[in-house]
């Protein structure tokens, strides 16, 4: 499957799937990402693979308990309201170590909040929304082509430490239209499922696989003789992701003295600000965290340490911006442009270039 | 060897499908169920290709029937199943639930699998109460059964009635097989024997959704002793519970 055509961001998530092989997607409608189910119900029947609307967000995210137990590539998308439902079950799915992708197309909160675009949900995200302290990695896109290509490292990554991966996306990312390669990508060699539940005829071993999540009680499948040193490995797993797993693009940062840090959307519209205050002549430049967890602190960390001062861009009240503050820890200025500098009153405005480059002006 | 692991090693023998006995409190029924649904997956050569999905609650202590197994979180054995069975339609799904994972916490999932014909079968321990957090208030508990949550008994003006999920479930076009048997002597342990094979053979036979509610005895939450406990069942239970079948189809519409 080679092929460019234009392609909407949330129907990008559909082909990215498709491209790194999903068997089953599992969701329940839930707006601006209504077009994710529409796509996998119109487009697994035709493939032979698996696609239910399950009867709540709590429903999906089990379906992919059992799909993910299974062995199966599976899938489910929601929107801010619905990621709440999700997260009993996300829990359980990072204790019995299920890898799966669950999609976040956030809207605006708190609450129902309303059905545009938003970045309200980061803290519950990237924080994880379950009990427990667990950790899963969260992909955030800023481009469509992005979008279906982070989907397929998800589904990657969540194989390789058998977790459930998050793609953050946003109401707007999820409605434009963009071109796109559509290709699968290779990313390498994965271990095998032989610890899935198939049936115990199907095991090569001949004995019986038994899944679940609760470590205190039952054995988990690993065979850790307690709950302590199963904890331990588990620390030990996200301590790995942490390490291992920091994406993020710098943007004309070589020189810079103010650093922009967006994600997502306002990722974009951060870049089209900075390409317009270079012009200007100002040494303006931007980090966009592809990861949002594990989040770049290095990267943050040695800019402040070069005296690089802070402007963090983000569509809420204020989240990430606390990861900036942690990452810098008080050696420069973090200033920033939230929510509330959007063009619009009402629940349909965005943070437009014209805004940030504003404020750029001011702080340059 | 200890003594243990040679107990271990005999019943294996007897039962290919039970790896040890299954735990339970002096009287409880759950391991009879197991010992049910483990002698039916025997009998019809199931237990190699089959798939057993557990909620939260005692149940779970059937998970030592020696087949695949995955324990979800409470209530949502049949979304488990649902994902399991469509993504393998050739094995042998079937969940274990119990009255408040089924009925209470995990009525959607059970009413949704029900309408969506999924090709499992649920199996339900009905023991009138909560008995692993110590024997609360169910969806099943007659009127007038105390509680630790209903210490003046059971009340209808502030808890309302008793689910019958066997009737329930019966109603929906999407099941081809519903029926609630009881253990209390070994008439009665044949006779949910034969619901449980003809609930499995449905699956087999890829009728529809297939249920058996078990009514199952739960001594120390009930405050008697075992003896007692199948008393009670028929006192307090059976009558508001009959037992029998309720929907028995070969061909779903």
């Amino acid at each position: 499957m080679e092929e460019i055509r234009l392609v909407q961001g949330n129907e990008a998530l559909g082909w990215g799937a498709l491209a790194a092989g999903c068997d089953g997607f599992f969701g329940y409608p839930i707006t601006p990402q209504n077009e994710v189910p529409e796509f996998f119900a119109r487009e697994m029947p035709k493939r032979g693979k698996v696609c239910v609307q399950a009867q709540s967000e709590g429903a999906s995210i089990m379906m992919l308990f059992g799909g993910a137990g299974a062995g199966f590539r599976v899938m489910t998308s929601t929107s801010s309201p619905g990621w709440g439902l999700m997260q009993e079950g996300m829990s359980h799915l990072a204790c019995a170590e299920l890898p799966c992708v669950v999609v976040n197309v956030q809207r605006g909160g708190p609450g129902t909040g309303s059905v545009s675009g938003a970045q309200m949900d980061y803290r519950c995200v990237t924080g994880t929304g379950g009990g427990g302290g667990y950790r899963n990695i969260v992909l955030a896109p800023a481009s469509v082509q992005e979008t279906h290509d982070l989907v397929q490292l998800a589904f990657y990554l969540a194989d390789k430490y058998c977790n459930p991966v998050v793609v953050l996306s946003d109401g707007i990312l999820g409605l434009i239209a963009e071109t796109v390669e559509l290709k699968a990508i290779d990313f390498g060699p994965l271990p095998e499922k032989d610890w899935a539940v198939a049936g115990r005829d199907r095991q090569k071993d001949g004995e019986r696989r038994f899944l679940n999540a609760m470590p205190a009680v039952a054995p988990p499948r690993w065979g850790y003789p307690d709950y302590l040193s199963w904890l331990e490995h588990l620390g030990q797993k996200f301590e790995q992701m942490a390490q291992s797993e920091v994406r993020y693009e710098a943007y004309r940062c070589e020189d810079a003295e103010l650093v922009l840090v967006a994600y997502g959307y306002v990722s974009r519209v951060s870049k089209e600000a900075v390409n317009t205050a270079r012009a200007e002549g100002l040494k303006v430049g931007l980090i966009r965290p592809i990861t949002l967890w594990p989040f770049p602190y290095q990267v943050l960390r040695d800019k402040a340490d070069q005296g690089c001062r802070f402007l963090v861009v983000e569509d809420s009240l204020g989240q990430m911006v606390d990861d900036v503050r942690i990452a810098v820890q008080e050696r420069t200025a973090v200033h920033f442009l939230g929510q509330l500098s959007r063009h619009l009153p009402g629940d349909g405005g965005m943070i437009l270039p014209d805004r940030v480059l504003e404020e750029i002006r001011r702080l340059a | 060897m200890n003594e243990k692991s040679k107990t271990r090693v005999k019943v294996a023998q007897l039962h290919r499908a039970i790896v040890f006995p299954i735990p339970g409190c002096p009287g409880c029924q759950h391991p009879t169920i197991g010992r049910i649904i483990a002698e039916v997956l025997e009998e019809l050569d199931l237990d190699g290709k089959a798939i057993a999905v557990y909620g939260i609650g005692c149940h779970g202590n059937i998970g030592a029937i020696n087949v695949d197994g995955i324990e979800g979180t409470h209530g949502s054995p049949p979304d488990v199943a649902t994902a399991i069975k469509r993504l393998r339609p050739n094995s042998f799904v079937f969940a274990i639930q119990g009255d408040g994972d089924c009925l209470a916490i995990g009525a959607g999932s059970f009413l949704s699998a029900l309408a969506r014909r999924e090709m499992i079968t649920i199996i339900l321990c009905n023991n009138a109460n909560y008995g692993m957090t110590g024997g609360q208030l169910a969806p099943t508990t007659p009127i007038g059964v105390e509680t630790t949550t209903t210490p003046d008994g059971r009340s209808v003006a502030a808890e309302g009635y008793p689910i019958r999920a066997a009737e329930l479930a019966a109603v929906f076009e999407g099941v081809a097989y519903s029926a609630r048997g009881a253990l209390t002597g070994p008439k009665d342990y044949q006779r949910t024997k034969r619901y449980v094979r003809k609930a499995f053979q449905k699956q087999i036979d890829h009728v529809g959704l297939s249920f058996v509610e078990i009514i199952s005895a739960c001594p120390p939450n009930w405050h008697c002793r075992p003896v007692e406990s199948l008393r009670w069942i028929e006192e307090k239970m059976i009558p508001i519970f009959p037992l029998g079948e309720f929907k028995d189809a070969d061909r779903l519409g």
